[in-house]
Parts: structure tokens; sequence; C-alpha cells
């Protein structure tokens, strides 16, 4: 294609990423080299309806005259990235010198707010995504083998994980877990014993999440899979069967080369979805339990002052570990590109 | 003989209750929403006995009937429901279009340049894929508040369109490069232009591919929370904002069960789609579908 | 503090005369300018926000009332002009609006339009008027008498009361888990350790400075006393904020709790619980911790502000529509229960019997002071680590030190 019409064609999808994304991208890159100006900090009284206190202020009029100064803020370079709320890099290193053993300085790192974060968003994201794939895989195997007359049913059920709403979704899945709620209920059945409590403990609390998320974009590999499989080429399946092939070998050597590119896509995707894990931390009220990197976000825009060149670090980190996870994809398609030429 | 008819009767087995399972575990919560929503708080969220929104004890003594309408009423007229199911119809359409027209445009042209910086292209889309959400939001506030565009259905659907422009870019470029190159560059040898051969070549077979992708962004603006609690103001509220307001972080009573009605709400129009376009949407998939 | 006692008090005689008077001396047709209010959605807000709008009928009017409000405000009225020419904020939020200086000084308005605005609402920082408060709230005990008397035990006044009424509820073996409180990770716990550290005399700064100072024998009491409490929890109560706190309430197994005044109001009437539970849901003062005679409490007012990026027209609308909005024209019979309400013409029901008890006890506001919200936000982040037993108290605070000084270096409140 013409370099020309190649550029007219991209045009408006171009314009808006860049103005939408790449834009705001570039401002939390700039903003997380900066921090606030310094503050004049004066002490003042307060008084209101339950009478009158000593407290600080900022000085507005000295602040003001710093921040006219320098609308951007201080340039603090990497500082940020290197503070105790996010690599930590001296806490670190001294508890990499100071550690008697690696037990003592995984703890002293777990102990680091980043590192806890990242610790829960890549066992997450390490668990969630192959469990995806193959449960959606397995789904799509057996619905395409269903009479087709009830296929259309059941695809909309299969699809209600992705489609009911977060939101609520999850707030009923946090009252069924509880201790006294239908699943809680079952759970300690099953488990025979009456105090168990999904919400009380870390680990059943991970296992939780993770089994939501599963659950929630199984319907996303499952459509994209089912798919594939009605091009399955059907002569060669007969020909595997003549040629003696069990249902097992069927599938191994004949559906499953097939589905590979697919496959390449939904982990491309789930990888990056899981990574931003945020809403069922929010919903399942996890954050005594479980961390992500996008609930460290979340905290630093939602507090009553919020953190802005914080927030900004965090997510450029977190487009970083996402471009590392998604390299080994990001290659073969460099290569497919070369080789297409 | 198709393949299907020959299956041992173990498997069949095997394959059929799996099948069964995973339909509970997925249909499960919304039946249980759906059969809920007929009931009053207190039941619907019971810690005295998880029993009690099966028979709905506290239904019987506050309305006097096992099941109550309440939930829908106070959603529906009450609560003006129907206006941010009329702003979502807005939103969701003009997203569908938008996405789908400059996506399939870019798509096809990045299916078919030869050059590095298409890869480059992809690769920057997939990056700003991985951006959290939040932090774009929060970055948009202050310029559409100083510019007046805050509020409007018009900044969120733009907004929603730009945020889902990398997926579409993907998926799209991949059911591209399954439509085979030589018929659109024979159209060109017979003297089309390049938009031409898209216009009469390409359009009448990318339908499939187009609607697969047209499913996942609509789904994308029927359920977002994200950008549209943030950028839309009360009166042009979506039905998922509004959702929440019912919820709030006060959760007042009754309002709760407002939220359960509006869940069902909101996934009954969905169930009539995919029944309506079922044959489109494995079809769509199926032609060529998402190779990466 | 004696100012709303007083004010409190005193209107039960003076309201009846006040407001009949007050009502008509209010204009109220404003048919210029423009009022746009943003805010959160409790019931209490909603009422003073349809007023002002139905006051301001004439001129241009919104209101965005939302959970999200702390997310828009600042950016809503940072423009020019602003999109919001009023936020409605709580002793803890106003601070945000001041540090980014976004919100104007009231003086020359209360002087022209505000002369019948009762001193204790005024909020003034530096002397200089910043807000209206018009709510009053506070955390306190709530306790179910029957199950107090059927364990012969008096009403508890201290943390050290609760714990041995909860063993001996236990003891009876008539509730498992009789304490309860609103512990749920982030906002909520980060509130019961203020109100816990305030109770034991503790100072979260040092004087004149941003610099923490929490970890200490006050620091550690504190966290102390709130692990001895959960023993007598419900085990999931690092999950249950306030909401989840009053529906286990209803639900009928708690006896002992400390909560918002404002919540009480939902459990006291007869929808969603058992007559027995509602019936004998009553409201206590203040708990104290230790013996430091301080409340382990916190006041809280809400109010109004004007934004600064507006036109003078605009100001003087918003500020006439949302003054007679919280004067005693707010006031009938749906509205008196929502709030303890700061203009003349109050009656305190009994579920406002907690805030005015804490109020009358001397308790404490809330700090209003510019790095509290970074320091809120560390303690919501690391104190459930100390109460699953992770991690020793002394640990705990040192994280929340230094979680609070790299926060509050980065927005240049530390050097």
């Amino acid at each position: 294609m013409k370099h020309k019409s190649f550029f007219w064609f991209v045009l408006p999808s171009v314009i808006l990423m860049l103005l939408f994304i790449a834009l705001p991208i570039v401002s939390v890159v700039t903003q997380s080299l900066h921090t606030q100006h310094e503050q004049v900090i004066i002490t003042v009284e307060n008084c209101g309806p339950f009478g009158c206190t000593q407290a600080q202020s900022v000085d507005q009029e000295a602040t003001q005259a710093l921040r006219d100064a320098e609308p951007l803020g201080r340039f603090a370079g990497l500082e940020v990235y290197k503070d105790r709320n996010h690599l930590a890099v001296s806490d670190v290193a001294s508890a990499w010198q100071n550690s008697n053993s690696y037990r003592e300085f995984w703890n002293t790192l777990m102990n680091l707010p980043f590192y806890l974060a990242l610790a829960f968003t890549l066992t997450y994201t390490a668990i969630v995504t192959p469990m995806t794939i193959i449960l959606g895989f397995v789904v799509a195997i057996a619905i395409n083998s269903v009479a087709r007359s009830m296929r259309g049913p059941t695809i909309f059920f299969s699809l209600l994980p992705m489609i009911v709403t977060p939101l609520v979704g999850a707030l009923i899945l946090f009252w069924m877990v509880d201790a006294r709620g239908i699943l809680g209920t079952a759970l300690q059945w099953l488990a025979d014993d009456p105090s168990l409590s999904v919400k009380a403990s870390t680990p059943l609390m991970w296992i939780m999440l993770m089994v939501y998320g599963t659950w929630s974009s199984i319907p996303f590999a499952f459509i994209v899979y089912y798919a594939g499989l009605q091009t399955v080429n059907q002569d060669t399946l007969e020909a595997a069967m003549i040629d003696g092939a069990s249902r097992w070998e069927r599938i191994r050597y004949v559906i499953i080369p097939h589905l590979a590119p697919l496959t390449t896509f939904i982990a491309l995707i789930q990888l990056m979805d899981n990574f931003r894990v945020f809403e069922p931390i929010i919903s399942f009220q996890a954050q005594a339990h479980a961390r992500s990197l996008s609930i460290a976000i979340f905290t630093d825009l939602g507090g009553e002052t919020r953190l802005l060149s914080s927030a900004a670090a965090t997510s450029v980190l977190t487009i970083v570990f996402v471009a590392i996870l998604l390299s080994p994809v990001l290659v073969r398609t460099w290569r497919d590109f070369g080789t297409k030429n | 003989m198709s393949v299907a008819t020959r299956r041992p009767l173990t498997v069949k087995f095997v394959a059929t209750s799996f099948l069964m399972l995973w339909l509970i575990v997925a249909a499960f919560p919304f039946l249980w929403t759906l059969w809920g929503s007929f009931k009053v708080e207190g039941d619907f969220f019971s810690k005295a006995d998880w029993a009690n929104s099966l028979f709905g004890t506290l239904t019987q003594s506050e309305t006097g009937g096992s099941f109550t309408g309440a939930g829908y009423f106070g959603a529906w007229i009450q609560e003006e429901f129907w206006r941010a199911a009329l702003n979502t119809a807005i939103v969701c359409l003009c997203v569908v279009t938008i996405s789908l027209t400059c996506g399939t445009l870019a798509a096809y042209a990045l299916s078919r340049s030869p050059y590095r910086y298409a890869f480059w292209l992809l690769l920057f889309a997939l990056i700003f894929r991985a951006t959290p959400p939040i932090i774009l939001v929060s970055g948009y506030l202050l310029p559409f508040f100083e510019w007046n565009l805050w509020g409007h259905l018009s900044t969120t659907i733009i907004v929603l369109v730009a945020i889902n422009q990398p997926f579409t870019l993907w998926m799209l470029h991949s059911f591209f490069k399954n439509i085979p190159k030589d018929l659109d560059e024979s159209a060109m040898v017979d003297g089309c232009t390049r938009f031409q051969a898209f216009r009469h070549v390409i359009i009448p077979v990318m339908w499939p591919g187009v609607i697969t992708t047209g499913l996942f962004s609509f789904l994308l603006a029927y359920n977002d929370f994200a950008v549209t609690s943030m950028l839309l103001s009360k009166e042009n509220q979506t039905m998922v904002p509004k959702l929440a307001s019912f919820l709030g972080t006060t959760q007042t009573k009754g309002n709760v069960m407002f939220a359960v009605a509006a869940v069902v709400s909101i996934t009954a129009p969905l169930f009539v789609m995919i029944l309506f376009f079922q044959r489109q949407i494995v079809s769509g998939l199926t032609a060529g579908a998402v190779k990466g | 503090m004696n100012m709303l006692k007083t004010a409190l008090l005193g209107t039960a005689i003076a309201a009846v005369a006040g407001t009949t008077a007050m009502a008509g001396g209010h204009g109220c047709a404003i048919d210029s300018g423009r009022i746009s209010i943003i805010g959160n959605e409790f019931p209490a807000i909603q009422s003073v926000a349809a007023l002002a709008l139905e006051c301001a009928a004439g001129a241009e009017t919104a209101s965005n009332l939302t959970a999200d409000h702390q997310t828009l405000n600042v950016a809503g009225m940072t423009g020019n002009p602003a999109e919001y020419t009023s936020a409605i904020v709580a002793n803890s939020s106003i601070v945000a609006l001041i540090n980014e200086d976004v919100i104007q000084p009231l003086d020359a308005l209360v002087a022209e339009y505000g002369a019948d605005i009762p001193p204790q609402q005024l909020i003034t920082v530096d002397g200089k008027i910043m807000a209206v408060a018009f709510m009053a709230n506070a955390q306190h005990l709530v306790y179910r008498k029957d199950v107090l008397e059927q364990a012969g035990l008096d009403v508890p006044t201290s943390y050290e009361e609760v714990l041995a009424a909860a063993e001996k509820i236990r003891a009876d073996g008539i509730m498992e888990n009789p304490v309860g409180g609103a512990y749920a990770a982030g906002w909520n716990l980060a509130q019961e350790f203020t109100n816990m550290y305030i109770g034991t005399g503790g100072q979260f700064f040092e004087p004149g400075t941003a610099n923490v100072t929490i970890n200490n024998a006050q620091g550690v009491q504190a966290l102390e006393m709130m692990k001895a409490l959960t023993e007598y929890m419900n085990p999931d109560y690092l999950t249950h904020d306030s909401n989840a706190t009053s529906a286990e309430w209803e639900a009928g197994n708690v006896a002992l709790m400390n909560m918002w005044g404002s919540r009480t109001g939902v459990l006291m009437d007869a929808e969603g619980s058992a007559p027995e539970v509602y019936e004998n849901t009553v409201v206590g003062g203040p708990l104290t911790v230790g013996d430091s005679g301080t409340p382990a409490t916190t006041l809280w007012w809400d109010g109004w502000t004007v934004a600064k990026n507006i036109s003078d027209e605009d100001a003087a609308t918003t500020f006439q529509a949302l003054a007679h909005a919280t004067s005693p024209a707010l006031l009938n019979d749906e509205t008196m229960s929502q709030a303890v309400w700061l203009m003349d013409g109050f009656e305190a029901q009994p579920v406002n019997e907690g805030v005015l008890a804490s109020v009358a006890a001397g308790s404490t506001p809330y700090p209003m002071v510019p790095f509290q919200g970074l320091l809120h936000s560390a303690l919501g982040d690391n104190i459930a680590d100390f109460l699953q037993g992770a991690e020793s108290a002394e640990q705990t605070l040192a994280d929340i030190e230094a979680a609070y000084t790299a926060a509050a270096t980065e927005q240049g409140f530390l050097q």
C-alpha cells in the first residue's frame, strides 16, 4: 500500500488514539517526573461549630508565587520512582545488605507496598490467564457438540459472566460467599468446618479473586475458540479418524494446532487485562488481603489529597511491566511482519 | 457420516455433564438475581438465613405477597431509569458505528501495508491498551472542565471510541489479513483507486469480522463504568452509573433493590440481542476469526 | 466546643419563636445567575441541594450528587468559569479545596446576604469564613438494651468496659461475636484508628510541622485495643464497611458497636430487622480508652463552599440559594431526623442523642490539617497487617510513618 493512501486510511483512528491515549500518557510521564512545590506551612486558628483549634494550613500567597514560577511543579527526576511507595531502591538495597537469609530479604521486600502489589498481580496473572484459556477451550469444545437448535440459549448463558455488570455481579457474589450466604454455607458444609470464612482468610480470598477472575473471562476465550472450531477442516478430521486416531489424538494433533494462533490473541488480551486487575478487589472489599498495582493507583487518586505524581509513576511502571510480559508475543508479530514482506 | 454422531456414549456423557456444570456456574448468579429482584432487600441480602431469599419470608411480612415489583417500579418510574436506557442506546449506537468506521479503515490499511511503520503502529496501539483506564480518565477531567466538554454524551462517546480503538484495530487487523490480497489488488489492476477497491471489493466480504468486533465494542460501551461514571453529568447518565448511584456510599433502604432490578433490566435486552444475532455472531467469528 | 451544645440545647426554647420569624425573612425568588452543586449523595445533602435548586428555580441550576464528588470537585472548580459554583464538603475534604485555592472567602457575601446565619454555622480558617456548616456527625456507641439486661451489664462508657461486656455476652452464650465496627481496610479502618489514637491522647504530628509522630506508646495502645476488639467481632471484620456493619446489626448478630450518628436512624426504624432488634436499639455516648479523658471519637461537620472562579452574580445566587437551603426553612417532619442540623429550629430526635453526647463530652473535631488526608491513606493501607497478626504494632506504625513520609515529601509538605 502506498504511503499516501495508508496515511489517509489510518488518519481518523490515529488522531483519536493520539488525542485521547498518547497525549494523556505523555502528561502522565511528565507528571511522574515532577513533584509538588514546597508548601509554605503556617499555623492558623480554625473555628467552627465545635469551637476553635490551632491547626496548620498552607500559606496560599507564598505558595502561589512558587507555583507561578514553575507551573509543572518541581522537577524531581526519578525520585518518585525510587521512593518507598514505589521501587523503594534504598530500602531494597539496605535489606539486601542486612538480611541474613533470602527468606528475611523476601519478608522485607513483601513489606514494601509496591512489591507486595506486584507479587499479587503477577500471581493473579500467572494463574488466571492459563485457567481462562484451558477452560474456555473445553467449554467451546463441549458447546460445539450440542444440537444446533440448543446452541443459541447455551451461548447466551455461557456469555452471562461477561455480560452481567461487574459492579453488581460482584456485589451479589460478595453476599453469596459470605459465611452465611448460599455459597459460603455450601463451602462450610463441604469442608465440614462451620467457622470457615472466605472473607477472613488471605489465602481463601486470593483463591476467591482468581476464581472470580477466571469465571468472568472464560466467555471471552470461549467465544473466540468457538469461532475457530467452526473452521476446522472436516476432511482432515475424517482422515485422522480413518487412520484410527482416538478422540484425544484428534484434538491433540488436529484441533489444537488449528487453534494455536487464536491462543496467542487470547493470551495477549488476557495477560494485559489480568495485569490490570482492579474491579474484583474493590467489589469483594479485599484490600486487606490483596492489593494490585491498579488498586495502588486508585488509592493514590481517591484519597482526600490526591497523589498525582505517585499515581502517574505507578501507571508508568504498570505499562513497562505489561510491555515486558508481552514481549514474546511482540517479537513473534515482528517476525511475522518480516516474513510477509 | 459426521463426526458428532459416532461419539462413544461415555465421552458424550462426560461432555454433557461438564457443559451442564458450566452452564450452572455461569448462569447461577444471574438466575439468583432474577429471582431475588422480586423480593425485598431483607430477603435478598439475608444475613439471618440464606434460605429466606428462596422463600421470601420478609417479603411476605413486609408486602403481603411472595413477590414484589417494587424494585422495578422504583427504578423505572420513580428514578426514571428509562432516561438512562435511552442514553445508553445513543452511546452504544454511536460508539459501535464510529469505532467500526475508524477501525475498519485503519485495520484494512494496516493489513495491506508491507512497511515497518505499520508494525510500530500496532505495537503502540498495544501499549496504549496497557494503560490503566483510571489514570486516563483522571487526566481528562481538568481539560474537559476547562474547555466545557465535560458532561456531554458526545465527549463520552469519543473517549470510549478512542479507548476501544486498540482492541478494534488488533481484532479487525487479523480479520483483514484473512481476506486474500488478490481480491482488492486485481480490482486496482482494473483501474480502481485504493478506496474504490475497499469500497466495492472488501466491504461486501468484511461483514462477519465487523459484526464480531462490533459485538465486543457494543459490550464495552454497554458495560463501561470507569469512563461514564466520571465524565457524564447527572441528566446524561447511562445505565451503569445510574445503577451505581442506586447503591451509593450510604445505602438507603430499598434503593439497593432498585439496583438489583436494574441489573435484570440491563441484561434482558442482551438476551434478545444475542438470540437475534447468534447466526451472525457465529458466522462472523467463523469467517477467518482472530488469527493473531 | 460549647457553642454547638448551647446552640442546640438552647434552640429547644428559642426555635419556636425563631422559626416562624426567619422563614418569612429569607427572600427566595432568585431568577438570575447560576448555581451548580457538587457533593456526596446521602439523604441530608439531597434535601439541602433540592431546596437550594428550588429556591433558585429562576436561575440556571444543576446538581451532581455522587460518591465520586471528591475526584470531581477540584477539577470541576479549577476551570474559569468553574463548572461547579459550590461544593458540599466535610472538615476532612475542605482542606483539599483550600490547598488548591479553588474556593473563595465568604466574608463579603455573609455581610451582604447572610446576616441571619448564626455564628456556630460559620467555618473560619485564619479569620476568613471559608464555608457554612449545616450538619454535625460523630461516631458513638450503639447498644442492644435487651442483651445488656440479659447479661446483667451496665451501659459501657469505655472500650475497656466494652471488652468486659463482650466477654460476658459471649460467655453467657447470648451472642458469639457481640462487637461490631466499620473495620473495612481503607478509609473506615483508618478512621477507627484516628478515633482510638485521639482517645489515647496521642499527637499525630510534631507541633507546627508535617512530621508524623505516631510510632509511640499511644499508637501501640490504640492498635492493641483495636486488636482486642476484633477478637469479639465477626471474623470478616476487615471487609465490613459501615453498610455491612449496619446489616450485621439489623440481622441481630451484634450488641455493641461504634457507629456514625447519621446511620443510626435506619437501625431504629421497623424496616429490615426483627422487632426485638429495632425496639431495643439504643444510642449511647462516645467511648473512652485508657485514662486520657478525651473521648475516642471525632466530630465532623458538613457544609457548603462557594467557588472562586465564578462571576460575582453567580456567587451571590449560589450563596443566597444555599443560605436559604440551610436555614430553618429546610426543617420539616421529613428532614428533621435526617441529620443533626446546625441551624436554629432543630429539635433533637432520639437518634441524635449520640452525636449531641459526643459534642457535650468535649470530643475533638477531625483535624482540619492539609496533610491529615495523606496520613489517613497510609493508615488505611497498613493497619490490616497488624490486625491479621502478620507483624508487630511497632513495625506497622513504622510502615505507616514511612508510607506517609514518602507521600508528604512528594506533596511538598516535607523536605
